[in-house]
């Protein structure tokens, strides 16, 4: 399928220099508003209010539409946020819905094209929507003007009401259609902070409701369209295989199927309903040629990567001479660390409607990069781009799973409309669902990696050198981001948290090493930072208290050059009670780590069962991330993004028998659960900072965290996860 | 097969194969897609529904089974417990993608209707077969004990 991708991101690809990278504060050529096209037009005659950003209609309803794919991140209610307080509606008459796919109106301005990843959300939305907060509000300002023949400074907006000194008073509703009808301004005014009635002040989330009480059309799964089929896939057994033929006479027999069609990724069953497609696909008899998958285990794999980081590879950083400061070194520790493929296990499976005539495609699908799932769907079927359209729907959940540089589900759904259309079945709307062991055992894994670090110490205990290998398969690398992400050929998404470290060591290196197997791999949320802040912030534990320092102590004379950092950790520390005993039964461990541009620091307290597991009982949080838009849903993103790494290194891994995945549902890739959920404690530094990612970066330290309690408690490193592995959980 | 059985007050005579899953009654036939699939092996409690307030898996409940029973599901859950875990849901925003939230709504409504004033064991032991990838477990955790005050108010 790697030809359909090959321009999957040409078509609609106006700048390649801005794809993913991770800089705020570039917001030159934004686009808050637009001369709008004659349908638009004729429907602001009628009284709305139409821009890319905000509608505005005449029953008082402010509609904000969202570029991003909203996963459980909050990301619809922090671009509300940012409309609402700009135009100072009242944050009842506030509501969201998806944007269409259009890169050209709706590019993610550090991606180039739309796209929602890397907890960019915020950082490059934070001017643009409040641009189009303050647009709005300057046309409806405007209109008042006209409408009341007062001057425009006469007037003001508060909780959604115009008004002026005489008297006047209208709603943003009455006015949208004579605001519609306005010049738009070019550099609308904003807000200085302290004008803010809503960022920083914790706006409700605009999803609560639908979500706590069954709301239909809320995701992919729910979506039903008048003669619909229901496809779900016999999916190959191993990576990389294919289906040869297949025997359908027992899968014919099931009430409900209607047909099975082949595609390069498995074959599909059609049924007029769920249960008899998921039937149906259990009942098939399929050929697979396995000649070109992975036929080992991921103990094969592993060996091999163990063995990569005996020996030098790709650098990405060196500072000094690693090989003399080692050999000179008074002693070296050294430490090989093993982490495992993890599967991303979102709630919802993945599912995906699609209806293609022969000339139009429409997809309805929690689609997290809309420009490459629409050209995969252009490429796919052959047809132009704009014949394609995307509904963009809530996704329950996605954690990166949903961010594919292949959009395989899209090229899978256009293959079997296309079939549907060839046999005169066209324009049938088909739904693909993912079953649970689809999901687990379907690959796009975070990959699993090997790491060796060896630190030279002098005799006083100070680091001399600090060299770190790592081997992964590149979840770039051979993909469609291979060129926004790599450089030189190095991979910094694979080694970012690592190469990167500010802690202060005169000599450095960090080297990395690309393993190849068919598994697909993919983005896990917080990504490299999964494993290399695991490595990082327990291996300077390890030196810490093997060198008898204290390990927030040895942190901060490390990070005398990282003020933010060091900040994040002094807080944790004061808030946890660092400098006191810890209650009898429990020992403390801690992580810093800055990711996608926040810095998070945790301590994790654990106790010891009498069985020698571990229950993690409380960790207390610090957090910088810039201006805290909506402190509420940075408290629930560092919740989560705790739980979910938690989750992970406790109990998660994906591993293979003979190619075969091992695990398959929730009872063998066991979540974590309520009674595992630690108590947690979080604070937010203030900061006039630019607003920086929430999404994943509470993930990265909890690990570490609460390896290095284990290590308070039973002197103990934990170096090879998940800690199952280990008699811990 | 015919059975007939009750959903949310409403009498329902439902026609499909009796070794059809209650899920995908309720969602392919019924069209009543708050009940979420998740599993498919009551490993998740996405699928959480009540058969006379007591919760129960949808995916693993089979239509065989149910002549005469009497269901309640997110579409339809009410009274005192549901009214004050919803209202507790929204003041503390517990959601995050949501997908989890009818069965962890269904689920926290049958331990308040039982156990009016929980421990936190108690809703460890009511609440641990319902799953959130997003961990939004201290919310629910909160929420619960929210509701409870709000049920004695």
């Amino acid at each position: 399928m790697l030809h359909l991708l090959q321009n999957a991101l040409k078509a609609a690809q106006p700048s390649r220099r801005t794809f993913l990278k991770m800089s705020a504060g570039t917001v030159g050529g934004l686009i808050i508003a637009a001369k709008l096209p004659n349908t638009a037009q004729a429907a602001a005659q009628d009284g709305d209010f139409i821009q890319p950003f905000v509608h505005i209609r005449p029953d008082n309803t402010v509609v904000v539409l969202s570029k991003h794919l909203d996963k459980g991140q909050g990301v619809n209610t922090g671009l509300a946020t940012l409309v609402a307080d700009e135009l100072d509606a009242s944050w009842d008459q506030v509501t969201t819905e998806f944007a269409p796919s259009n890169p050209q109106v709706y590019a993610n301005t550090l991606f180039g094209v739309q796209g929602t990843g890397g907890s960019t959300a915020i950082p490059n939305s934070f001017m643009q929507y409040r641009q189009a907060g303050a647009a709005a509000k300057a046309m409806l300002v405007a209109a008042a003007a006209q409408q009341w023949g007062v001057a425009a400074d006469s007037i003001s907006v508060s909780q959604g009401i115009v008004s002026d000194n005489a008297g006047h008073s209208a709603t943003l509703g009455e006015l949208a259609g004579l605001a519609a009808q306005q010049d738009i301004p070019s550099e609308p005014v904003l807000k200085t902070p302290d004008q803010w009635v809503y960022i920083g002040k914790s706006f409700p989330r605009v999803d609560t409701k639908n979500k706590s009480t069954g709301a239909p059309n809320t995701y992919t799964m729910d979506v039903h369209k008048d003669g619909m089929l229901v496809a779900v896939l016999a999916r190959p057994p191993r990576f990389g295989g294919k289906p040869v033929s297949f025997d359908d006479t027992a899968t014919r027999q099931v009430a409900g199927v209607v047909d099975v069609i082949q595609v390069p990724t498995g074959v599909a069953v059609l049924a007029t309903s769920t249960w008899p497609a998921i039937q149906g696909a259990q009942t098939l008899s399929v050929e697979w040629d396995d000649s070109t998958a992975e036929m080992r285990s991921t103990t094969e794999i592993m060996a091999e990567m163990q063995d990569m980081v005996t020996k030098s590879g790709v650098n990405v950083r060196r500072d000094g001479d690693p090989e003399a400061a080692l050999a000179s070194a008074d002693r070296v520790i050294e430490v090989d660390y093993e982490f495992p493929f993890l599967a991303h296990g979102a709630m919802e499976p993945l599912d995906i409607v699609m209806t293609f005539d022969g000339e139009k495609a429409e997809i309805w699908t929690a689609s997290q990069i809309q420009t490459i799932d629409h050209n995969v769907a252009s490429a796919t079927l052959g047809i132009p781009f704009e014949n394609v359209s995307i509904n963009t729907l809530w996704a329950g959940g996605s954690f990166g799973r949903r961010a594919q540089g292949d959009a395989h589900p899209v090229a899978e759904a256009a293959l079997i409309t296309k079939a549907l259309h060839e046999k005169g079945q066209s324009g049938v709307p088909v739904k693909v669902v993912w079953t649970r062991e689809h999901d687990t055992a379907g690959g796009y894994y975070r990959p699993m990696s090997a790491h060796k670090v060896r630190v030279g110490l002098d005799a006083d205990g100070n680091v001399t050198a600090w060299s770190h290998r790592m081997a992964a398969k590149s979840i770039v690398k051979g993909t469609p981001f291979e060129a926004f992400l790599m450089k030189d050929g190095v991979d910094h998404n694979m080694t970012e948290g690592a190469h990167d470290t500010t802690y202060a060591f005169p000599v450095f290196e960090m080297d990395q090493h690309f393993a190849e197997t068919p598994v697909p791999v993919l983005w896990w949320r917080s990504v490299g930072h999964t494993h290399s802040a695991y490595v990082v912030e327990t291996m300077v534990d390890r030196i810490a208290r093997e060198t008898g320092k204290d390990p927030v102590a040895y942190r901060l004379e490390l990070l005398k050059d990282d003020p933010r950092k060091a900040n994040v950790l002094k807080l944790a520390a004061e808030k946890a009670g660092w400098d006191q005993p810890v209650a009898e039964g429990r020992h403390r461990g801690v992580a810093v780590h800055k990711s996608f541009g926040s810095y998070v620091a945790e301590i994790a307290e654990i106790s010891m069962r009498d069985d020698g597991t571990i229950k993690v009982e409380k960790v207390t949080c610090a957090v910088d991330c810039g201006i805290p838009i909506n402190p509420d849903n940075i408290k629930a993103q560092i919740e989560g993004g705790i739980g979910y790494g938690l989750g992970a290194v406790l109990r998660n891994e994906i591993t293979l028998t003979d190619g075969i995945v091992d695990q398959q549902n929730f009872d063998t890739y066991a979540p974590l659960r309520m009674s595992d959920m630690p108590e947690i404690d979080i604070h937010i530094v203030p900061s006039t900072e630019a607003p920086m990612g929430i999404g994943e970066p509470g993930t990265p330290p909890i690990g570490p965290a609460v390896a290095n309690a284990i290590a308070a408690a039973r002197k103990e490193w934990i170096t090879v996860l998940p800690m199952t592995r280990h008699g811990l959980v | 097969m015919s059975v007939t059985l009750t959903i949310n007050g409403e009498p329902r005579t439902i026609d499909a194969d009796p070794d059809t899953p209650l899920l995908w009654v309720l969602r392919d036939e019924l069209k009543m897609t708050g009940t979420k699939f998740g599993c498919g092996i009551a490993s998740c409690g996405a699928c959480t529904v009540h058969w006379d307030g007591m919760p129960i898996r949808s995916c693993q409940t089979y239509l065989a089974d149910l002549e005469g029973a009497n269901l309640t599901t997110i579409e339809g859950v009410n009274g005192k417990a549901a009214e004050a875990v919803q209202a507790a849901w929204v003041e503390l925003d517990v959601p995050q993608c949501g997908y989890c939230q009818s069965g962890q709504v269904l689920a926290a409504t049958a331990l308040l209707a039982e156990t009016p004033k929980p421990t936190d064991d108690d809703i460890d032991a009511a609440m641990d077969g319902n799953v959130c990838r997003c961990a939004t477990y201290a919310r629910i955790r909160k929420a619960i004990h929210l509701a409870a005050e709000k049920m004695e108010a």
